[in-house]
């Protein structure tokens, strides 16, 4: 059928200044047109549908979302673009991004800095309401926010000179981040960016039921009548084993599913080849036959007597237990002068980083033994490797992952999604093949966080201190095991917070349904078991006549304490954390008072809660490897292969790195991720990557720098320098010089070069849980004042105190941007958010919180040095959200009295709440 | 040729008597809910002169169907569009408000479209055009069921009228959402009252998001005419009577029904007392006449 909408005809579009002529189909969209006619790639694609603003440019001067003005529109008109700022006067904005970190993985940046770019026309000096109503339009899922605004508000005024550190120097600047530059002027490459000559594309087929038998029809004829498509493949073309899973000993899920899909978004086939004809084949075309089957989709069904079983080697649809036991809690409970027992029910919640899934596969190398390349935007590139390798039948090292800069994961991205897929699709063709998934895919195909049903009961003797805790917890796995199994370890091992319990037991269950994968998002389930302790903390406050914080305080672990795994702790920060609370907790409920003896409709409320979290993985190895040398023309490189998904890892490591060795941080050149030029410095998730990545970048720098001093003679006290190629080190009036030149090239290519491993020293938990699991733990607390409207349960957080024991801080900047964008986090699970399959699969449908709906943020960090992290650092990028949304119920029960037992405490629930509570 | 951009209303009206063209406007509607290129026969409506431009005629006030909700919400008008303009501001973000136009709000037929209360409570009219004529038809009319409205076959929406009489007094717009940006409604309402001295002189209202199309509450507004400004909350109950019976709210991912309708009389309450406040400040007391039209 002739296709008149697809024809191409000509347009003149300016922009940047520049004018060009496309030929282009009319409808096209403009994003399309900028992104793959102009190669302006600086203009993002966060859902194609206007929900989230990444893609926003000014059309004459307005900001508007690109993806939804088709070419016509535009024709003859000015178009901004973030690679335009600079003409356009806005350098400076730019700047002020970098300076006040307001880019964190970077992939909003262009959509913020144009409607800023649009406000600060108007007003160049814009007030922060100001500047939240104009960014209103673009969402952020990693920054909370704040920074962003801060830099709104400050663009104009004289920038303050950054000065960058001295040798030495470095841990504890706030420097900027030192792949921000790209990231502030749209040269970012991400998942979606890099493209190769003569791409093919590949697109997805995937059940739109949650549980469907399926057949194939005549796959050939209906490839062969659509000119343009080169292949089809199903699970019958994946050379290798058709299963992957992020723990092997659990890995069940097929990368095409096999006559039977079970859960809704499943891939079932690929379709590979021109970007037009793929783009443009009606799905409801392609040759399938669906047969959907009864499906399971609460958690209490499966766990029924004689239930389906969704995975035939794992009765009663359980997929692991964890367990964590200690003393008798029921004795201990029995015994208790107050009790405190609830149930509480989370929702599945959607990582919805503001990058779909997205890479391309190619070919390197010649003969009969080509290497196959895969960029991807990932979390995980070395796991990516292996499970890429069993798939599709490969060698190790015939598979090169190169990490693209990656536009948010917090979890969701250390799963295989389009690696496989773009692999295959590039073996079979020969040919680069390029994937980038729609949000709608996305949202339906990724893993979420677990939904947990969860009940336990707590007790306290008449002076307030804790006698003992019950806990157990159904997390709803999904179909496949993702890190069902982890959420089931950790959950046991910190449900009682920071806190001492002497009696104590805690399990926790995954269980299988037709669900999305449930996996690991910042926490593993921390975060829900943290809702149901903190909200039951409250009662037993209120029970015993102590405040609230006074009661956590007196309750806090100290140092030397065991955890409840038998652990004994040093450098506990719990209790620096809530009293750095105490004034400011003070302040804020006698404001409270204040305003709510007025009587009016809105009242105000205050909620505390702390976190403690394990770094790093749960009583597994998982060491990091850092690698840096110095080449024959004097340059320092640091082969960084941990993912920076925007946490600040290539910023933080070579901080860590450049402190060792004793060189300006300024004179590294970073290498990486990509696992032809990085160690393995494992996966960018549990915490770690600043302790465990930053220890093997500390050693690393330590041993280059020994390396030198031998050579040099000198002491450990030397300083060093690099300058003019040379290394200089001076040590009271001797100086000594080494000139790299002169050196033998050694390993890697490099004259001088260290590579050091670290793998935190932990131990397994025996059958009661008792074991060290984490070698290092970090601790937070937060306060949250929040507004209930009592006449429509609309909830306002207005402001959060937020104080983190980070150990040390390495960088002051990036560490106040994790907690920011943690807390926002942390607010959309207390209050909007709610993924269900096959109803909330976009932007709209599925809230995240927008500028307006986040509150003011002080961040307070701590600095109790952990004996075991790098400068003595600890993780933090988990722990920030663990806090706040149990801080923020507690303050919406203190203001309203409603009790909210099911998230996200929505408008709805908060008024039925209010109006069983009698208010 | 598949995709038309005519520049003059006459050519629009003779390829969609012709084609069967999908229309697009500001496409905040159309391209979400396509994934992938826009394809078959399309007219785009946003060069047409016609349709564009806010302005008093002697005939009342009239809004160009393609006129942009940023357009709507920049306009200096009087206070009886307050309600109109601040939904303009609430819907989506400022790139949308760039984009979105009136009519396309309207056409689009939302049980949640932000515009429509506005409009009711301005007793607006639409002006629609096909190659055979033109005519005017209320907008309670127009909309006639979820993603319903009463253009045939080769006929499109030209304009919005709201007559002198109706632009009077003061309005307001409120709406209720789980956050505070980019937000489809769980409930919304619309105001506007016409005071006279401490009294309310007349009034309209309007709910939305609430049934299959939004609803003016008759009764509630009959019962306002004469009542003091002062006392709203003794009229609570008439809503709410009212609000059950003429409400059919949706149980869904945002809102309980039983939530919705209670929400329904809580916002519309605190529109009118908004717009009452508004009125009174504005030192409007708008004749039975209604001149009051500054613009």
């Amino acid at each position: 059928m002739a296709d008149d909408g697809a024809m191409r005809a000509s347009a003149r579009l300016i922009v940047n200044g520049e004018a060009h002529l496309i030929s282009a189909p009319p409808g096209r969209r403009l994003s399309e047109v900028l992104r793959e006619d102009l190669g302006l790639r600086g203009t993002k694609l966060g859902c194609d549908a206007g929900d989230c603003g990444a893609c926003t440019v000014l059309l004459e001067g307005r900001p508007v979302c690109a993806c939804l003005v088709p070419l016509a529109q535009a024709e003859g008109r000015e178009i901004l673009t973030v690679e335009g700022l600079a003409q356009s006067g806005l350098e400076h904005l730019r700047r002020a991004f970098l300076a006040h970190g307001a880019a964190q993985c970077g992939i909003c940046t262009p959509g913020m800095l144009m409607a800023a770019a649009a406000l600060l026309h108007k007003n160049p000096h814009p007030t922060r309401e100001e500047a939240a109503e104009a960014l209103g339009g673009v969402l952020c899922r990693c920054t909370g926010y704040a920074k962003i605004i801060e830099a709104v508000c400050r663009a104009n005024d004289p920038p303050a000179r950054a000065e960058s550190p001295e040798a030495g120097a470095a841990v504890g600047a706030g420097i900027e981040r030192l792949d921000g530059r790209a990231k502030v002027d749209g040269s970012e490459s991400y998942g979606a960016d890099h493209v190769p000559e003569g791409v093919l594309m590949v697109r997805a087929i995937r059940s739109p039921h949650h549980h469907a038998r399926f057949s194939f029809g005549d796959l050939e004829g209906w490839r062969k009548a659509r000119p343009g498509i080169a292949l089809v493949l199903t699970a019958a073309d994946i050379p290798g084993r058709n299963r992957f899973g992020v723990i092997p000993a659990f890995a069940d899920q097929p990368v095409l599913a096999e006559g039977e899909a079970l859960f809704r978004g499943e891939a079932v086939a690929l379709v590979v080849g021109e970007a037009e004809a793929v783009a443009n084949f009606r799905a409801e075309d392609f040759p399938i036959a669906w047969e959907p089957l009864a499906a399971i989709t609460d958690p209490a069904e499966a766990l029924r007597e004689g239930a389906d079983l969704i995975h035939g080697e794992r009765p009663g649809n359980i997929l692991t237990k964890g367990r964590v036991c200690q003393g008798d809690p029921q004795a201990a409970l029995a015994a208790s002068a107050h009790l405190a027992a609830g149930e509480i029910e989370t929702a599945f919640v959607e990582h919805a980083p503001i990058e779909p899934e997205a890479g391309v596969a190619w070919l390197e190398g010649e003969g009969e033994a080509p290497r196959l390349v895969i960029r991807a935007c990932t979390q995980a590139p070395g796991m990516d490797r292996a499970e890429c390798a069993s798939i599709l039948a490969l060698p190790e090292e015939r598979i090169r992952i190169i990490t693209a800069a990656t536009g948010g994961g917090f979890g969701t991205k250390l799963d295989l999604s389009v690696q496989p897929l773009i692999g295959l699709a590039a073996l079979r063709t020969g040919r680069p093949c390029r994937m980038v998934y729609s949000r709608r895919e996305s949202m339906a195909s990724t893993t979420k966080r677990h939904p947990a049903r969860m009940r336990a009961r707590i007790g306290c003797d008449g002076a307030g201190r804790l006698t003992g805790m019950i806990f157990e917890g159904d997390f709803n796995t999904g179909a496949y095991a993702s890190w069902g199994p982890t959420v089931a370890g950790r959950v046991p091992v910190h449900a009682s917070g920071p806190y001492r319990v002497p009696h104590y037991r805690a399990e926790a269950r995954a269980i299988h349904t037709h669900g999305p994968p449930s996996g690991a998002f910042r926490g593993f389930g921390v975060p829900q078991a943290t809702i149901m302790q903190e909200v039951l903390f409250d009662d037993l406050a209120l029970a015993c006549g102590m405040d609230r914080l006074a009661f956590r305080l007196q309750n806090a672990m100290r140092d030397g304490d065991s955890t409840r795994t038998g652990q004994r702790l040093e450098a506990v920060g719990i209790r620096a954390c809530l009293e750095a609370l105490q004034a400011p907790w003070e302040a804020a409920l006698a404001a409270c008072r204040e305003w709510n003896a007025a009587r009016g409709r809105r009242r105000r409320g205050m909620g505390v809660a702390s976190c403690w979290y394990g770094c790093g993985n749960t009583a597994l190895p998982n060491p990091s490897t850092i690698r840096a040398g110095l080449t024959a023309d004097g340059r320092l490189c640091l082969h960084q292969g941990a993912p920076d998904i925007g946490q600040g890892a290539n910023t933080v490591i070579p901080q860590i790195f450049a402190d060792a060795l004793g060189l300006p941080v300024a004179q590294i050149e970073l290498i990486g991720p990509d696992t032809a030029l990085t160690p393995d410095a494992g996966k960018t998730s549990a915490s770690r990557q600043t302790y465990v990545t930053g220890k093997a970048a500390m050693l690393c720098g330590q041993a280059l720098r020994a390396m030198i001093l031998r050579r040099l003679n000198l002491g450990e006290g030397a300083r060093l320098s690099l300058e003019g190629g040379r290394i200089i080190a001076r040590e009271g009036a001797s100086e000594a010089s080494l000139d790299p030149a002169q050196l033998p090239p050694g390993p890697w290519g490099y004259v001088l070069a260290a590579e050091e491993s670290y793998d935190p020293p932990t131990t397994p938990l025996d059958e009661n849980g008792q074991g060290a699991p984490y070698a290092v733990y970090g601790y937070g607390a937060q306060m949250a004042e929040v507004e209930v409207d009592m006449g429509t349960g609309q909830v306002r957080v207005r402001h959060i105190h937020a104080a983190h024991d980070l150990g040390r801080v390495i960088n002051p900047i990036l560490a106040e941007g994790q907690i920011e964008g943690g807390i926002a986090q942390g607010l959309g699970l207390a209050l909007m958010e709610e993924y269900i399959p096959g109803r909330t699969e976009n932007l709209h449908d599925y809230l995240i919180p927008t500028t307006g709906d986040m509150p003011r943020i002080t961040p307070i960090l701590i600095e109790r040095p952990d004996p075991e992290g790098p400068f003595g650092a600890r993780g933090l990028g988990e722990h920030v959200l663990i806090p706040t949304a149990p801080a923020i119920l507690n303050a919406i029960r203190h203001a309203s009295g409603a009790r909210i037992t099911r998230l996200p405490a929505l408008p709805h629930r908060v008024l039925a709440a209010i109006r069983e509570a009698g208010g | 040729m598949g995709y038309h951009r005519p520049a003059d209303l006459g050519t629009a009206l003779e390829i969609l008597s012709g084609q069967a063209p999908r229309l697009i406007a500001g496409g905040t509607d159309l391209f979400p809910a396509i994934e992938g290129p826009l394809q078959g026969e399309i007219l785009d409506l946003t060069a047409i002169p016609e349709l564009q431009g806010i302005r008093h005629t002697e005939r009342g006030w009239r809004f160009g169907a393609a006129v942009k909700w940023a357009e709507i919400a920049a306009a200096d008008l009087p206070p009886c569009f307050a309600a109109l303009q601040q939904a303009a501001r609430r819907i989506g973000g400022i790139q949308i408000q760039n984009s979105a136009t009136l009519a396309g709000n309207l056409c689009n037929a939302s049980p949640a479209a932000d515009g429509v209360p506005p409009l009711q409570v301005l007793d607006a009219a639409i002006e629609t055009a096909s190659r055979s004529g033109s005519r005017m038809l209320p907008l309670a009319e127009f909309i006639t069921g979820p993603r319903k409205t009463a253009l045939k076959d080769g006929e499109m929406v030209i304009a919005v009228h709201v007559a002198d009489r109706s632009a009077a007094g003061a309005s307001a717009f409120e709406k209720l959402g789980a956050r505070a940006h980019l937000v489809i409604s769980i409930a919304m309402a619309a105001a506007r009252v016409v005071l006279d001295g401490g009294r309310i002189a007349r009034a309209a209202v309007s709910i939305g998001a609430c049934s299959p199309v939004a609803r003016r509450m008759p009764d509630f507004e009959a019962a306002l005419a004469g009542a003091p400004a002062s006392d709203l909350e003794r009229l609570r109950p008439v809503l709410a009577q009212e609000a059950a019976a003429r409400l059919s709210p949706l149980d869904d991912v945002r809102a309980s029904a039983g939530y919705r309708t209670e929400m329904a009389v809580e916002i519309t309450l605190r529109a009118v007392a908004r717009a009452i406040g508004e009125a009174g400040e504005t030192g409007d007391t708008g004749n039975a006449e209604g001149d009051c039209h500054g613009g």
